[in-house]
């Protein structure tokens, strides 16, 4: 019988084509258009092997959850699942969202430590900006002030 | 505190007062929170969801709000028992299937309550009478507040409080009221109502919140984004919101009662013919014929005095307050109808008959749209 389903799928960069004719394409139970890991299935590629090559199946260091995961709850593993899944997640928060940036509530202690990131920050500015002008005795000044603040307690 | 005590006492939003209480039943404003760097109540294992429990329990246990206060760990309440809780809004359909490694705490007037190891490793909220948003916020954020020195939250500077579903992630805040709106229903115009306050990005809910049917003509109205606004700011939405839909309903019920008065007073009078009488009754039947008995109050058919008893009934005569009230280990549904009938029964005949010629007839202000 002649081919009349033709799947092809690129993986890792290399692409894989399968052609089968009508019936043996509804046998294996090729008729969903949509169904991504079908070239897999047919060429034989295990489930395992498919995730271990799959970028998205990145872990989270901190609680063991994937992609793979999400996908079929709907949920995160831990908080730091944020920062390890961020590029999957930041394009669904847009959709879902008003916005992508928090403007409410901040907690206290978050809030100290931000702002004492930024004196320092702006303090550091201030030090490099006295040294390329050869202010020695400003530069000193604001040297004493920064080791002052991070003597600070958190 | 016992369950008992609980159970023997309504909660304080039940019984309370408040702005525009006629048509708001209730203010609710819930926060989620989580703990740094531990697995999300749905991905933990059973020790780790144990630790995070230990650690918040102890935490909102310390809180001067909780200090007198209700605690139990999940695993230690009958089937029947967490139902009861869910029917006062104390904690969710979703929280009663959990078990170990979950707990809740909530304070003497069951204003506060504290979901642990629900969805998130902190579900907290505070709930009043009428609307009142902004006070009930204020009362959650304190509460917040003074966890947040003893618990390590979860909180990013540019997303906010993380969450175990992103869609919570930002403020973490879900504000809601509960709004009995019978008129709107009688003259067909919910629906209207319904689409155009979903397409503003504000949920519209039935009872028990998502995936429940509407009984009892009441709706819950929260709102369905996080990230992007400040508390204020969405309160601030939903505040405006709800009272254009107040306006509506109180227009709904001028014109019911100027046009319509017939159809009003049968309504009324079927309602309470029905209830006074009934020997067997389906809780779903019982909402919907209170609400309009309910109405009836709003209208003047009914003395004020009855006010209370009839918002009571809203909650005793769901399935679980019912069997519980009855002391009986199980019931079957026919047994609950019966009790049902009877318990309502018993209060409505302390009620006189309808009054019709007492009928409030209010004039539908200029803005009114039919």
């Amino acid at each position: 019988m002649e081919a009349t389903v033709f799947l092809t799928q690129i993986v890792d960069g290399k692409m894989q084509k399968v052609n089968l004719c009508e019936s043996c394409s509804k046998e294996k139970g090729v008729n969903d258009p949509t169904g991504f890991a079908l070239a897999d299935l047919l060429l034989g590629i295990g489930d395992s092997q498919q995730i271990e090559k799959n970028p998205a199946s990145v872990k989270c260091p901190v609680c063991g959850f994937t992609q793979a995961d999400f996908k079929k709850t709907g949920r995160l593993g831990c908080s730091h699942c944020y920062t390890v899944f961020d590029d999957g997640i930041a394009p669904m928060l847009k959709n879902m969202h008003k916005g992508t940036a928090h403007t409410g509530k901040t907690p206290a202690k978050f809030h100290m430590t931000r702002q004492r990131g930024e004196k320092l920050k702006s303090l550091q500015d201030n030090l490099s900006k006295a040294v390329a002008a050869e202010e020695f005795e400003k530069a000193a000044e604001l040297r004493d002030q920064i080791r002052l603040l991070e003597a600070e307690p958190v | 505190m016992k369950f008992s005590r609980i159970i023997a006492n309504s909660g304080e939003w039940l019984s309370g007062d408040g702005p525009n209480r006629q048509i708001v039943v209730s203010s609710r404003v819930r926060l989620a929170r989580n703990i740094r760097n531990k697995p999300f109540p749905g991905w933990a294992k059973k020790a780790e969801r144990l630790e995070v429990m230990g650690l918040v329990k102890t935490a909102v246990e310390a809180l001067p709000e909780m200090e007198e206060s209700y605690s139990e760990p999940l695993e230690s309440l009958s089937p029947l028992e967490k139902q009861v809780l869910v029917e006062r809004h104390l904690i969710s359909r979703e929280h009663a299937a959990k078990a170990v490694g979950s707990a809740v705490v909530t304070n003497a007037r069951q204003s506060l309550s504290v979901m642990i190891n629900e969805e998130d490793h902190l579900r907290m909220q505070a709930i009043c009478c009428g609307l009142q948003l902004g006070n009930v916020f204020d009362m959650i954020n304190r509460v917040d507040s003074e966890l947040e020195s003893s618990l390590d939250f979860a909180f990013d500077s540019h997303l906010g409080y993380l969450t175990a579903c992103p869609s919570n992630v930002g403020t973490g805040m879900r504000a809601s009221a509960m709004l009995h709106l019978p008129a709107l229903v009688m003259s067909d115009q919910i629906n209207k109502i319904i689409n155009s306050v979903n397409k503003i990005g504000l949920a519209v809910r039935g009872l028990h919140g998502e995936g429940t049917e509407a009984m009892g003509n009441l709706f819950q109205v929260s709102n369905q984004t996080t990230l992007g606004e400040t508390e204020e700011e969405i309160i601030g939405r939903l505040n405006r919101v709800i009272e254009q839909i107040i306006e509506h309903e109180q227009n709904a019920r001028a014109l019911l009662s100027q046009r319509k008065p017939v159809t009003l007073h049968d309504q009324i009078g079927r309602a309470y013919g029905i209830l006074c009488h009934a020997f067997s009754m389906s809780s779903k039947e019982a909402l919907n014929l209170l609400s309009v008995i309910k109405l009836g109050i709003d209208l003047d058919v009914f003395p004020e005095a009855h006010r209370f008893p009839v918002d009571e009934l809203f909650i005793e005569t769901q399935p679980a307050h019912l069997q519980k009230g009855a002391q009986v280990q199980k019931m079957s549904s026919e047994e609950r109808d019966t009790l049902r009938a009877t318990i309502i029964r018993a209060k409505l005949n302390q009620m006189p008959g309808p009054d019709m010629s007492r009928l409030k007839i209010s004039v539908p202000t200029a803005t009114s749209k039919q």
